[in-house]
């Protein structure tokens, strides 16, 4: 096996030598506690963490003040979900989110079950977007937060955040976008979008993992998940991780200024990889929207073959990606994504997503897709599914 | 996935695969919900003599393997030592399965018990231990632990 060939970008990504740089520096240098400001190596921590956080604000086009550092995406999605829940609740009970959020956000509004809170879970349609005309109607006077991806992590759709908000901030309801696929992906501008939170993660786009971050947009009231010290304008307490956050606006920096470029390289990788994979593989369909969907995503179902035995073999071959296949993950139900969307069971689990990065080469793809041929091939010769007559 | 040599090993060279044509006793069982099916041809002979098993399997590295090392195991044995073969035996065999996925040397142990009811049936031998065979009550039991151990409460 010569190289590895990585394509399981939406799980996670390579960190930059520059933003490795940045954090040694950081934890070398600047080891003070950004709240001891009453000296020297105090004051330049604090200097260190305001420019990461304007670095940041100015990637999505916020406000500095409106920028809070979680740990990671998901306590973004669990500080937006819980705050708004427990700060709304004497107005009403009723959260709305669709059927294809991550985890972080089901599993939050199912614990909030437990408060009295129900959630409706919009529909899909077999392209992987939300339902607007059923959100719409899914609202209640006892409505308090909307919370839909701006684009989703298995097969890449992107949704229509813009109709969304626009219907929220007409019923004056908070609407909660888990932008943690998106970041870096699409060209973000809070303002424009007019949305009240927004969640995000560094290491999506080439930062470390363990620090995310919440858009709170100005005049937005919610209960804190984290009580304690008086960081983040005492909304999110514990002492900053400062090499984590000045790693996270470093690479907010160098995607701001390679957005185009990386962005249209992975648009090509993705679009031949789909390309040839349909030509050189029969029974593959291509889940998710096919044109507005993340620069990155192909999420491809392989008939009568399930997922873990292709990445098995993938990874015998040096290529890493992912699958909606029960038996690689921890449960045994397929993708609840692609169930959403009708796919069935049989499709999901034969389901494989590979996401392109910025390292991925022609030479690369040309040579999953020959592996993916053998393997998909030797798989079939082995299914009950198959029909070789 | 944490995968033992030997589990490796029948996944990428698995023994058996294919299908028998007039086989004495074909059974069938899983389904595409949850990612697992499993069909079993057997040749037995006028001794009942399993002379051949065969095996298409649609699943996981653990479904292939359990499939692969099940009909070896059966191969050469009486159709009663057959029906004895336990997924406790596969798992050994394998040396070990993760915990998750101890259900596909299950799902193997009763392919084969449906392929040699399907012989059973066919020929009026009577095998002790499959008087009651029901593939279908198999698979709604394997549909309820899929569901019992999905539920998070």
């Amino acid at each position: 096996m010569a190289k590895r060939i990585y394509l399981d970008n939406a799980a996670t990504t390579k960190v930059r030598p520059e933003v490795i740089d940045t954090m040694v520096e950081v934890l070398q240098e600047n080891y003070g506690n950004p709240s001891s400001t009453l000296y020297s190596i105090g004051k330049d921590a604090k200097e260190i963490l305001e420019n990461s956080r304007h670095i940041v604000a100015d990637f999505i086009g916020a406000d500095d003040k409106e920028i809070y550092f979680t740990a990671c995406g998901t306590e973004s999605d669990n500080w937006a979900l819980k705050g708004a829940a427990f700060a709304k609740m004497n107005k009403g009970k009723h959260i709305i989110t669709s059927k294809i959020e991550h985890h972080a956000i089901l599993h939050t509004c199912k614990y909030l079950k437990k408060f009295g809170f129900e959630t409706t879970f919009v529909d899909v349609d077999e392209n992987g977007v939300v339902d607007v005309e059923q959100l719409k109607n899914s609202i209640r006077p006892d409505t308090i937060l909307i919370s839909i991806m701006y684009a989703n992590n298995e097969m890449g759709s992107i949704q229509p955040i813009k109709e969304i908000a626009e219907i929220a901030r007409e019923q004056n309801i908070l609407f909660h976008v888990d932008a943690v696929q998106a970041l870096g992906a699409v060209k973000l501008d809070v303002k424009a979008l007019d949305i009240d939170m927004m969640s995000f993660s560094a290491h999506k786009l080439h930062g470390p993992k363990g620090i995310g971050a919440l858009y709170m947009k100005k005049g937005v009231r919610i209960d804190n998940f984290i009580h304690g010290g008086a960081q983040e304008n005492k909304k999110r307490a514990g002492t900053e991780s400062l090499h984590n956050i000045a790693g996270f606006a470093k690479a907010c920096e160098i995607n701001k200024y390679e957005f185009d470029k990386k962005n249209n390289h992975l648009k090509y990788m993705r679009d031949l990889l789909i390309k040839e994979l349909q030509e050189k593989i029969e029974d593959c369909v291509l889940n998710g929207h096919a044109t507005n969907r993340l620069p990155n995503n192909v999420n491809m179902t392989f008939k009568f073959i399930e997922g873990e035995s292709i990445l098995l073999w993938l990874d015998m071959a040096g290529v890493c990606a992912s699958t909606g296949s029960a038996c690689s993950s921890g449960s045994l139900s397929a993708s609840h994504v692609l169930l959403a969307m009708g796919v069935n069971d049989e499709a999901a689990h034969g389901s494989i997503r590979f996401t392109v990065g910025e390292e991925t080469t022609e030479e690369d793809i040309h040579y999953v897709v020959n592996e993916m041929k053998i393997v998909v091939e030797k798989l079939r010769l082995m299914s009950p599914l198959y029909n070789r007559h | 996935m944490n995968y033992s040599e030997k589990v490796m090993d029948h996944f990428k060279n698995p023994r058996n695969v294919g299908e028998i044509e007039n086989a004495d006793g074909v059974g069938e069982i899983g389904n595409p919900a949850c990612g697992d099916i499993m069909k079993i041809f057997l040749k037995i002979n006028d001794e009942q003599i399993i002379e051949n098993a065969t095996f298409l399997t649609y699943g996981c590295g653990s479904a292939i393997a359990s499939s692969s090392m099940a009909t070896e195991m059966i191969k050469g044995k009486s159709i009663q030592e057959a029906v004895e073969l336990s997924n406790k035996a596969v798992i050994d065999a394998l040396g070990g399965l993760p915990k998750i996925k101890e259900h596909c040397s299950v799902l193997a142990e009763q392919a084969i018990r449906a392929a040699l009811y399907d012989y059973s049936k066919r020929t009026g031998v009577k095998i002790k231990g499959l008087e009651d065979f029901d593939a279908d009550e198999f698979d709604k039991m394997h549909d309820e632990m899929h569901k019992e151990l999905d539920k998070e409460d």
